[in-house]
């Protein structure tokens, strides 16, 4: 390599599309896990992956900017919303329905970024919560669009593909969320190395610094709201499509509180940390919850504290600290 | 040769205490201005008001004619009026090599990608590696900002203005927390800054202001009291009496 | 007019009960600097030990609103000292919120696990139950003793902090943290008298508003948002503007219902919206940058 000669900075050995290939390939293989140990409980999978998606969209605001938000719900539910509407007026295609819902959450997220995103602290995480409310008061309000607090049900997706209908045991919606999945998550992975993404990190880091190379910092993060509007807006569609109900639960405060604390179990800032955090929650909160609700708030309380006071990266930090060791072992220092 | 950067009868009060008082200089190309001053002199709100971080009571700021009184701190920036901070501001949680290939990337116009490589892009790579190692930090690529001595960040701060390309450089006490035997590398790289830029540097090491310096500003209580070459700058009355007595003073302590 | 008069004493009442129980976490956010989430959840085991001591111990209104109080107050002690502690003035927002919202998960966990999870009505003695005429109509005598308490809160609160001793204190080490450390004045005992009077001042208001905010399971997470947005409109650490934004978000809401009973929530947000926007800082808040 003639770059050694001219400025002694060791090369990053890195194959390109390995890590990304990876990803795909761990997420198949967790699937194909999560399908071996609940066989007769994919509609619960899928849910579960719908949820990730919200997840992966709150790590982007909140993990790679620094936005702290109670409000992400709203991207999410405003785009399950769309999706159930539309399909009971009679768009019936999922992909068409899956497209309404990434412009659905990608609208609403551009909406939210320019009201969040000019502000930092306490502002701002009151702004998220004010946003989110509305759209929630909305939600249940416009009954003759919504169903209200009946929920909007009657969802009856088409086939995928003209080929594959919905049936009963989730079979297909469980293959079509995974498949939406790895494709999404190769996307991420790639986006939050570009140029762009390492931008954001900056900014979430130290916005003056920032403008003081040259960003326009508050159009950044409402870019940035955009993609993780349409990231959300997959997960609503997928929620929408595949339970065939939208209920308010999808765009409540509760909601975006879960999500948050899903993201920082798991590790604010890196894709896997939200996935990670998606799965072990849902997981615990479907075997706990399902025995007393209560005991579920306590343990969550419980965990919560303790994450934040031992362990403020998340759970997937130690995971990766491995990792980089194992990695940094054939490197030259 | 019109002036890159022109500052008119610059004011600034906060709550009836002017810090800046009618301060007006000019910066043409191939300029490399030290700007010297007792502490409390207001030379750190001097470089704030003139990237734009607190705006003026009054008066102009005009680059290459143009009015930018008015004007965002990255508008300023992209017009090439680039500052380092004197307590450093890095991505802490970046690395080195993020840190200067955000500035490079940010200057290109390429921050705005998304899917295509960061950092390790050949031709943002050849560009911060050879900055890189010119300050002496090559092997420091890889490593968290937040990991590094304090001298070392001092660096980095001045490879991210280095990076921008700048017209006009404003440079915050670059030197200091650097290490005596790291010191020269700075003076080295603002020396093989391209000639037809302007440096404006506000330091206390009179040894450096010495060596770097074609003319010397001298601000005393937010007034700009003296202009003129380095060598006059110590024979100067009013400079003697306003800033000489507590640099000597400053000296004696331990 | 009838509904004018209405909207009047419904917003004046419910305005107050926003106000006492908000009061506190204001002061704490003023003066600690900390998003406490959880402030609702101890204006939730206020109402709960109310609800206790006067069904189950049959004590007296007044003396149930004292062992609430005190109560809870002892119970956020081990709390103040392990966590919040932690997370006075320094931690950026989102740890603040993540570690508060662990909190109040953990305590409706708790106080549910422990009084069991249903309504809990505080019962009113009879000299407050009845209506009461003021001449030219009738009000509910309850919505008058919320309305004088809030006054008297007010009035309480602006005598201690602007006469005493503790008060210079507290408004020095709002002011100046690093002054008061250097004048000698203990910050760590400032901050947990101002805690246990924070969360003193949130037990009340739980119990003497419980009937506008009904002492339920979920009351730490259905109000949480509540107080938190009236703090902010109104500016951390005023009484001035926490009184306001009581009273400014108690008529949205209210008038709200009223007129538009569709939309009340979406006028209340709204309203949040439009003063967060116009005054991040809150209408009587100082920026602390």
């Amino acid at each position: 390599m003639t770059d050694i000669a001219i400025d002694h900075v060791p090369g990053k050995r890195s194959i390109p599309f390995v890590q990304e290939g990876l990803g795909a390939l761990t997420i198949i293989a967790l699937g194909a896990v999560g399908c071996f140990l609940f066989p007769d409980d994919l509609a619960l999978l899928t849910r579960l992956i719908g949820i990730s998606f919200l997840v992966l969209s709150l790590d982007l605001v909140t993990g790679y900017c620094g936005i702290a938000t109670l409000g992400h719900a709203a991207q999410f539910g405003v785009a399950a919303y769309a999706v159930g509407i539309a399909c009971v007026r009679g768009v019936t295609d999922p992909v068409a329905l899956l497209a309404i819902g990434i412009v659905a959450g990608t609208l609403m997220g551009l909406i939210s970024g320019a009201l969040i995103a000019r502000f930092r602290g306490l502002p701002q995480l009151v702004l998220s919560i004010a946003v989110g409310q509305l759209v929630a008061a909305l939600a249940n309000k416009l009954q003759w669009l919504t169903g209200g607090s009946d929920g909007l049900s009657g969802i009856l997706p088409g086939k995928v593909f003209g080929i594959y209908s919905f049936d009963m045991y989730s079979r297909t919606a469980f293959l079509f969320s995974l498949a939406t999945l790895v494709v999404v998550f190769v996307a991420l992975s790639r986006f939050v190395r570009s140029p762009f993404g390492l931008l954001c990190r900056g900014i979430k880091d130290d916005d003056l610094r920032a403008k003081m190379i040259g960003v326009a910092v508050y159009p950044r993060l409402v870019i940035m709201y955009g993609v993780a509007g349409a990231v959300a807006g997959v997960g609503g569609a997928l929620t929408a499509i595949s339970t065939g109900v939208v209920g308010l639960d999808s765009v409540g405060f509760e909601r975006s509180a879960e999500v948050l604390v899903m993201l920082v179990l798991g590790g604010a800032g890196h894709l896997w940390g939200a996935l990670a955090g998606a799965l072990i929650f849902q997981i615990f909160e479907h075997i706990v919850s399902a025995a007393n609700p209560f005991h579920w708030m306590t343990l969550v309380g419980l965990l919560l504290i303790l994450i934040v006071v031992f362990a403020p990266r998340g759970l997937i930090e130690p995971v990766l600290m491995l990792v980089r060791r194992r990695a940094g072992k054939g490197r030259p220092s | 040769m019109t002036d890159l950067l022109e500052a008119r009868s610059i004011s600034r009060a906060f709550g009836g205490l002017h810090v800046t008082d009618k301060v007006s200089f000019t910066l043409r190309p191939g300029d490399r201005v030290a700007l010297i001053g007792p502490n409390g002199a207001g030379k750190t709100t001097l470089v704030n008001l003139i990237t734009g971080d607190i705006a003026p009571s009054s008066g102009q700021f005009l680059m290459g004619g143009e009015d930018i009184t008015g004007e965002s701190i990255p508008a300023r920036v992209q017009r090439g009026l680039v500052r380092t901070f004197q307590t450093t501001r890095l991505f802490q949680n970046l690395t080195v090599a993020d840190n200067v290939a955000l500035a490079i990337m940010q200057r290109r116009r390429i921050t705005r990608r998304f899917f295509s490589g960061a950092t390790e892009r050949p031709d943002v790579r050849a560009e911060w590696s050879s900055l890189l190692a010119r300050l002496g930090l090559a092997r420091l690529a890889y490593r968290k900002v937040s990991e590094l001595a304090y001298g070392q960040q001092r660096l980095i701060e001045l490879a991210i203005g280095i990076a921008l390309k700048p017209k006009v450089l404003l440079l915050d006490e670059p030197a200091a927390g650097v290490p005596r035997d790291e010191a020269p590398r700075i003076l080295d790289a603002i020396n093989q800054l391209s000639a037809d830029i302007a440096v404006l540097m506000i330091e206390h090491d009179m040894d450096l202001v010495f060596k770097f310096a074609t003319r010397v500003l001298v601000l005393a209580a937010g007034r700009l009291i003296f202009e003129g070459s380095p060598k006059d700058v110590t024979a100067d009355h009013e400079v003697r009496r306003a800033y000489l007595g507590s640099y000597a003073d400053a000296r004696r302590a331990p | 007019m009838r509904t004018a008069l209405n909207i009047a004493t419904d917003t004046l009442a419910y305005g107050m009960v926003l106000f006492i129980i908000s009061i506190g976490l204001s002061i704490m956010m003023g003066l600690m600097r900390v998003v406490n989430l959880a402030h609702g959840a101890f204006a939730m085991i206020g109402g709960y030990l109310a609800s206790y001591a006067i069904r189950d111990l049959h004590v007296h209104y007044s003396l149930a609103i004292l062992i609430a109080v005190v109560g809870t107050i002892i119970v956020s002690i081990p709390f103040e000292l392990l966590l919040y502690r932690r997370i006075y003035r320094k931690s950026d927002p989102l740890i603040q919120v993540l570690m508060t919202i662990g909190i109040t998960f953990f305590i409706i966990g708790v106080v549910n696990f422990v009084f069991g999870p249903s309504l809990k009505t505080i019962p009113l003695p009879a000299l407050l139950s009845g209506p009461l005429d003021i001449g030219f109509r009738s009000v509910p005598t309850h919505r008058l003793f919320v309305i004088a308490c809030g006054v008297a809160t007010a009035l309480a609160l602006w005598l201690l902090i602007e006469k005493t001793e503790f008060g210079i204190k507290l408004r020095a080490s709002v002011d100046h943290s690093g002054m008061a450390d250097a004048l000698g004045i203990r910050t760590e005992i400032i901050y947990a008298v101002t805690f246990a009077l924070a969360i003193g001042l949130g037990a009340f208001g739980g119990v003497v508003g419980a009937e506008i905010l009904p002492i339920e399971p979920f009351y730490a997470l259905r109000y949480m948002v509540t107080f938190l947005v009236v703090v902010s409109v109104g500016g951390a650490g005023s009484i001035m503007g926490a009184l306001s934004a009581s009273l400014l978000l108690g008529l949205a809401d209210t008038t709200g219902k009223y007129l538009a009973p569709e939309f009340g929530e979406f006028f209340f947000y709204l309203t949040v919206i439009v003063i967060v926007f116009l005054f991040p800082h809150g209408l009587f808040g100082r920026s602390h940058a």
